[in-house]
């Protein structure tokens, strides 16, 4: 029964929350629910690297970097029309993907994690040291508001309106697709590379195609990210960037639909709880503390609860997973079963 | 122009020979234990910065090098018990997401107590540099190189000429053999990143008369310690060194000759080029595979 009836609970819940603006007149809580957005957009593609098919990548807020910029610089340098600009930040991290993701994701989890990482420094210095084309460390500014025929997203509701149907549209093409032959083989892979390959998986095809299709989203994230804010410096695309992404993922928990979006929501929350509580416990302290807190949180519950917050995604329905490594067996019941 | 080439050798080896002693640390606590310490740059950082502040109250320079590299393989061995241990049936990829975990925390907490200030220490021996045809080799530099020619050799007596070494080595090939013959892995781990605390700390504090030191300067230099680590294979003692030096130098001519903007970079490209086209380092080869 609650299969038939899951369809419209998550309809309902979707619709009721593209209600808020319509309740909420607060900019403060419509902008923050914007990146929460942007981020889960994201997340949801780091999401599948890691929990289906069981790779990390520290280098995530590189390719979201390179959306934005691919935005700024178009759209600023070479006065291209927005849709072409946006279409062009979701394209650029997907090739660049593609082509590190190769020889890489032929080596095992732990290259991978660290080529990633110094992919994502790399293209941090790139955006630095980038002169006059990337705006040096100062960035980039008067970036166009994204129109689309003759309608403008020149205001914090109008974005909110894309950014979460575009979400909520994903959430549902990727609901089909991690249910499909695609997903289960992706599973398999997270739970033993060896055997999806004797059972006759493209293992590495596989991997670089969720690798692609995560710095894709990523692309998109950061431009409609660049679109939004209008202004983009390095910062926002640094190393910490990338360990709070994987910290969103974890955090919702891996293997699960709801996981990032839930995962984006907590930490940017988190972020903004401690942004005000932190200099009250400690005077004079600077907004960078919540980092030693978002450090503490990951070791936490890497050390704690591998699912991160799956539990709580598999209380609403939708198939919880562990990191590789921890509950293979229960995995395996679960998914004959399903 | 040769001497301006030979000046920046020598400040390549000097930088080599830091991230080497990096290096060294990251592959002992891999061979020993599996798991890539990213928090190593922060042991650095951390044993620096502790120095500092205890030569700054009043203590003697040697009582403050063996004070604060005390305190800062205390801290590894806190951390293997309270993170790395609990974990210890976890994947690679969760304890790598942990030791990240644990480097943003202790720049988080090196920030909380030192601030974002630059510190320095004096050198440890006085008198003027050396002149090698024209170029200045600092006493300081000595000191370094000395340190890693050091930490090698004592690495490579233990591990290839004890009995306690041999030992250690065989545990982390077969847990369970080990344990028949009488060495407990859980140990090993734990003395393993009690060494590799002990021995950031100390190449930190010798670097510190040197470099700038801030809270944040550990996670460059555990990336850089890292990168020479792979281009050594990630197994490989002598390899680290090699690498660590290798990349010294690169670093050093590509700021001196192109663009000091241009150093960081280096290190990545290499490290990239290298995982590309030899995962198994330039030197060594590492064959262990997890299913």
């Amino acid at each position: 029964m609650w299969g038939k009836n899951k369809k419209y609970f998550w309809l309902a819940a979707a619709l009721g929350f593209l209600a808020i603006p319509l309740i909420v007149k607060s900019n403060y809580i419509i902008s923050t629910l914007i990146v929460i957005g942007l981020y889960a957009i994201l997340v949801q593609g780091l999401g599948i690297l890691m929990g289906y098919a069981g790779q990390v990548s520290f280098g995530h807020a590189a390719f979201f970097g390179l959306g934005a910029y691919a935005v700024a610089i178009l759209t600023t340098h070479y006065s291209w029309p927005t849709i072409p600009a946006l279409g062009a930040a979701v394209l650029l991290p997907g090739m660049v993907a593609a082509v590190i993701g190769r020889p890489t994701l032929k080596l095992q989890e732990l290259y991978l994690a660290l080529a990633t990482l110094g992919f994502g420094i790399l293209v941090h210095i790139a955006f630095t040291e980038g002169g006059e084309m990337t705006g040096g460390p100062s960035g980039l500014s008067g970036i166009p508001y994204l129109s689309v025929g003759g309608l403008v997203f020149d205001s914090d509701v109008k974005f909110f309106y894309l950014v979460w149907i575009l979400l909520f549209l994903l959430l549902a093409g990727m609901n089909n697709l991690v249910r499909s032959r695609v997903g289960r083989a992706l599973r398999a892979i997270s739970e033993s590379e060896y055997a999806a390959e004797n059972a006759g998986i493209d293992t590495v095809g596989l991997k670089l195609q969720s690798f692609v299709f995560s710095a894709l989203l990523a692309g998109l994230a950061g431009g409609l990210y660049a679109f939004y804010i209008t202004f983009i410096s390095p910062s926002p695309f640094s190393f910490h960037a990338s360990v709070q992404f994987v910290l969103m993922a974890v955090v919702g928990g891996l293997g699960t639909l709801t996981g990032p979006l839930l995962g984006a929501a907590l930490v940017v929350a988190l972020g903004e709880v401690l942004r005000w509580a932190v200099p009250l416990v400690i005077p004079g302290a600077g907004g960078e503390y919540q980092i030693i807190f978002f450090g503490l949180i990951l070791v936490i519950l890497m050390v704690l609860q591998p699912g991160g917050l799956g539990a709580l995604g598999k209380l609403l329905g939708t198939p919880a997973k562990r990191l590789p490594g921890k509950g293979a067996d229960t995995r395996l019941l679960e998914s004959q079963g399903g | 122009m040769s001497d301006q080439l030979l000046q920046l050798l020598f400040a390549g080896l000097t930088l080599g020979s830091i991230y080497a002693l990096i290096a060294l640390a990251l592959v002992t606590t891999f061979n020993l234990t599996g798991v890539l310490n990213l928090a190593q740059g922060e042991f650095v950082a951390i044993g620096a910065l502790l120095a500092i502040s205890i030569y700054a109250a009043g203590l003697p320079m040697a009582a403050a090098f063996i004070l604060a590299v005390f305190l800062v393989a205390m801290l590894g061995g806190l951390l293997e018990r309270t993170a790395i241990h609990t974990a210890r049936q976890a994947s690679g990829l969760t304890l790598i997401i942990i030791t990240i975990g644990l480097a943003i925390s202790l720049r988080g907490l090196a920030l909380l107590v030192w601030g974002t200030e630059t510190y320095s220490l004096p050198a440890f021996s006085g008198g003027g540099p050396l002149f090698i045809r024209g170029a200045a080799v600092t006493p300081q530099s000595l000191w370094v190189f000395g340190l890693v020619a050091v930490t090698l050799a004592v690495l490579y007596f233990f591990f290839e000429h004890t009995y306690w070494g041999k030992a250690v080595k065989a545990s982390m090939v077969n847990r369970t053999a080990a344990r028949l013959v009488g060495i407990n892995p859980n140990t090993v781990s734990l003395l393993a990143f009690i060494t590799s605390g002990a021995l950031g700390a100390a190449a930190g504090i010798f670097i510190a008369p040197i470099t700038m030191t801030t809270y944040d300067m550990g996670f460059m230099l555990g990336v850089k310690g890292f990168v020479a680590a792979v281009i050594g294979g990630l197994g490989n003692v002598g390899g680290a060194v090699l690498g660590g030096l290798l990349l010294g130098i690169l670093e050093s001519y590509s700021a001196g000759l192109i663009s000091s903007g241009s150093k960081d970079a280096i290190a990545i490209i290499i490290l990239l080029a290298v995982l590309l086209m030899r995962p198994g380092g330039l030197i060594g080869a590492i064959g262990q595979r997890k299913v």
